[in-house]
């Protein structure tokens, strides 16, 4: 590396396409707009073979459970009449414990069937484990890149349990200190290797996600006989959000409202060696949830296959502290030890319960497997070590990075709403300023970024043309 | 960086290597990281024998030959799930409470 950097990343265009077997520029329609169904059209695979390429990988047809015990909770205090029904998906059912299997188990098929020797993803999450798992057993070599420690090498214990998990499945691991250069070094062991690239971001891994909406409202039918009002969805980079909402609406679950959750972790630079470790959360995040809803394009591949503004009914945050007590709650009310991070949308729900009457159906669309490291309780040890308060009292003194506020009572878990106007905007700001200098946007380019926002041509044009006045 | 203090050839080892120099970093980025270089773990088996904090080449699990510095033989984990925090204990106690309280004035 070093001097080489800049020559690898001139290089990024030929390396992705030989890595990922196909070339975007196909889909390309003008400096703004791309041909977003026609990429994701291009596996040729329909949502049965999918289906059926995950039940022989082992992968998906996980339980929704009722969780009777916690809408009773939440009915305990909701006005009359209110307190939703909640449901949870178990997809830490998956043989690495959450429903990244799903996205893996695509890319994995892809990569064996095109004759790739191995495949390399850059994750430090749930993604690596499911990689790791779905390539040993097709047979594929493995290379999972990991951000894993600050300077110290200090990892955060959430971080550290995924990378012996990899290992347990026989990847290797390459373990970085904090820094976007981790692309770089992707780059380089892809041109190396000749892996293919199981990026979370391409169209393979999101019709992998795809089954698990298709699941739920199927499940829905059978269990309540109607798909759910409502399906809670803990957000990052806006895969989950959008596999989730296509795969509901390929079931014909066009009336289900989409809510996509964060953990509000304002503040904190995600390039910091320092805020590195204060995080308490590694994923389902606004410091991923934010920038990917208003620029997806930052991924790793030329376009971003998730793109969750367009699927987002709701986008709201929770506090980190919620979140760990709703873990709680779901060990000890529902019998489930999960999480915590996939339980960011659980501590949505129940705020969310509680505005809807009772005969609305709330599905919280996952789980993930917990353990050493990750479980809830070596998190805030983690937190303390590392000068964080922990504390009960309100938890919307929570701040980031600095203080963790357990609630007290179940009636403080609330939701914060994300204006999705605001993200529109700024995602519209973004496209327009990644096309050329004096670049027009056509009739077409407004049409594309109008659906790929969730709005309409006019409210698109409104603001192209506030954002000119201001310049 | 706890382990044995050498490695013979064959054994499962972790070694470390400086991929960039604070110099070399990558622009735009936040002070406190410009100033630390990037730094990277790989672990293979030792292709030599080597003590701790010498250069050595491992083969990795994909067969790939990485060269750095060894930190660790047989390299394992410790995390653990810790003592439960005290913010925690008492709420499984009392949310199941609460949940009985409603249910018996439901007459469930
Ligand atoms: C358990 C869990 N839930 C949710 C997410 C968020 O998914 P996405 O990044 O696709 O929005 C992730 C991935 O980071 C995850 O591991």
């Amino acid at each position: 590396m070093g001097g080489s950097s800049a020559d690898v990343l001139a290089r990024r265009g030929e390396i992705m396409k030989a890595a990922l077997g196909f070339d975007y520029a196909v889909f390309e329609r003008s400096p703004i707009a791309f041909d977003y169904e026609g990429l994701m059209a291009s596996h040729g695979l329909t949502i049965d073979d999918v289906r059926a390429i995950q039940r022989a990988a082992g992968v998906g047809g996980t339980p929704i459970i009722e969780l009777r015990n916690l809408t009773d909770l939440v009915r305990s205090y909701a006005e009359p009449g209110f307190g939703a029904r909640i449901f949870v998906k178990d997809e830490a059912a998956n043989l690495a414990g959450s429903f990244k299997d799903r996205r893996a188990s695509v890319s994995i098929h892809v990569a064996k069937e095109r004759g790739y020797e191995g495949v390399i993803a850059a994750t430090s999450g749930n993604y690596g484990a499911a990689v790791a798992s779905q390539a040993a057993r097709a047979g594929l070599k493995c290379i999972i890149v990991q951000e894993a420690f600050d300077s110290r090498h200090v990892g955060q214990p959430e971080i550290i349990e995924k990378s012996r998990l990899c290992e347990a499945f026989g990847a290797e691991v390459v373990q970085l200190t904090v820094g976007p250069e981790l692309f770089v070094v992707m780059l380089e062991l892809l041109e190396e290797t000749g892996y293919f690239a199981a990026s979370l971001y391409s169209p393979f891994g999101i019709a992998g996600i795809e089954t698990l909406g298709f699941e739920i409202a199927e499940q829905m039918r059978e269990l309540t006989g109607a798909p759910p009002t409502h399906v809670v969805i803990t957000h990052a980079g806006g895969g989950n959000t959008t596999g989730t909402a296509r795969g509901l609406r390929k079931a014909g679950a066009h009336e289900t409202k989409v809510v996509s959750a964060s953990v509000d972790l304002t503040g904190l630079h995600m390039a910091s060696d320092t805020d590195f470790n204060r995080k308490s959360f590694t994923t389902g995040h606004t410091g991923f949830g934010v920038p990917f809803a208003t620029w997806p394009d930052r991924a790793d591949v030329p376009r971003n296959a998730a793109r969750a503004l367009r699927y987002m009914d709701r986008y709201v945050t929770v506090s980190q502290g919620e979140v760990f007590y709703a873990t709680e709650a779901l060990a000890k009310l529902e019998g489930l030890e999960r999480g915590p991070s996939g339980n960011t949308a659980l501590a949505a729900a129940i705020a969310l319960a509680r505005e809807l009457p009772r005969d609305a159906t709330v599905v919280v669309q996952e789980t993930e497997y917990t353990g050493a490291g990750k479980h809830h309780w070596s998190q805030l040890a983690f937190a303390r070590e590392n000068g964080i308060e922990v504390r009960i009292g309100d938890p919307a003194d929570n701040v980031p990075g600095t203080s963790i506020v357990i609630p007290e009572r179940p009636e403080q878990i609330a939701v914060r709403e994300i204006d999705l106007d605001r993200l529109r905007r700024s995602y519209v700001r973004n496209a327009l300023e990644h096309a050329p200098e004096g670049y027009e946007p056509t009739p077409e380019d407004v049409a594309f970024l109008a659906e790929d926002s969730h709005t309409t041509p006019a409210a698109v044009e409104r603001v192209i043309e506030e954002l000119r006045a201001q310049a | 960086m706890s382990g044995q203090g050498a490695c013979k050839q064959g054994d499962w080892v972790e070694v470390e290597r400086v991929l960039l120099d604070p110099s070399e970093r990558a622009a735009g980025l936040p002070e406190d990281t410009a100033r630390q270089p990037l730094k990277m773990w790989v672990k293979g088996f030792a292709r030599t024998s080597a003590r701790v904090g010498e250069t050595v080449e491992v083969e990795t699990m994909t067969g790939r030959i990485v060269e750095g510095a060894l930190t660790d033989v047989l390299p394992g984990y410790t995390h653990t799930f810790g003592r439960p925090p005290a913010e925690l204990v008492a709420v499984g106690r009392d949310l199941r409470a609460r949940v009985a309280a409603y249910r018996a004035k439901e007459g469930r």
